[in-house]
């Protein structure tokens, strides 16, 4: 799973059996500061977002299928959640080990 | 998914079985402000896309499902026209 904010919709037509009566949504991947990461891709939504919103993506077929209700689907991005808040209470992991390191006491 | 262009069409006459009867397409891929983000690749075409046309293509395992037997030699599949994309 990786969070994204909602770019926008798409609107289309002619389209695989798999993606009938499905919303389509533009998707920019994140980091929890909420930075670009890496380029913008198309999922399925399945819980109704809006333009704006930062969300929960998961890219795997298997989930899609779950989603979707239909077996082996043409899917692989669906759009399984929307986030209200990012907690990071550990903002540099790595710091946070050398300085635990340093801190133990010697037994 | 993603999205893409068509930029043509690829012929192979001589080719796996499982993939005959199937067209084949130039992608290159886009990001939302229809900008280049890749190199272009080939995929399979469900949906009879033409030259130009702004579509979307899903990669990897998923890909095989949009044939109608669900499974072939393939890792990316055209499976959708982008009509409108609304930023």
């Amino acid at each position: 799973m990786f969070l994204a904010r909602v770019l926008g919709s798409i609107v289309s037509t002619i389209k695989h059996p798999d993606y009938n009566s499905t919303k389509l949504m533009v998707v920019q991947p994140i980091t929890p500061d909420r930075e670009d990461d890496g380029p913008s891709a198309i999922a399925v939504d399945s819980v109704g977002v809006g333009k704006g919103e930062t969300v929960l993506v998961l890219r795997q077929g298997a989930a899609a299928a779950l989603v979707l209700n239909v077996k082996l689907p043409a899917v692989r991005s669906v759009i399984v959640g929307v986030v209200d808040h990012i907690d990071i209470t550990c903002p540099d992991p790595q710091a946070m080990n050398q300085e635990s390191a340093t801190t133990t006491p010697a037994i | 998914m993603f999205l893409g262009r068509v930029i043509g069409k690829v012929w192979a006459t001589r080719k796996d079985p499982s993939l005959t009867g199937i067209r084949l397409l130039v992608v290159e891929p886009l990001d939302h402000h229809c900008n280049n983000a890749g190199d272009p690749f080939i995929a399979v075409d469900v949906v009879n896309a033409s030259d130009g046309e702004i579509v979307y293509w899903v990669g990897s395992r998923e890909a095989p499902n949009a044939l109608p037997d669900k499974r072939g030699p393939i890792d990316a599949a055209v499976v959708g026209i982008a009509d409108r994309i609304d930023l």
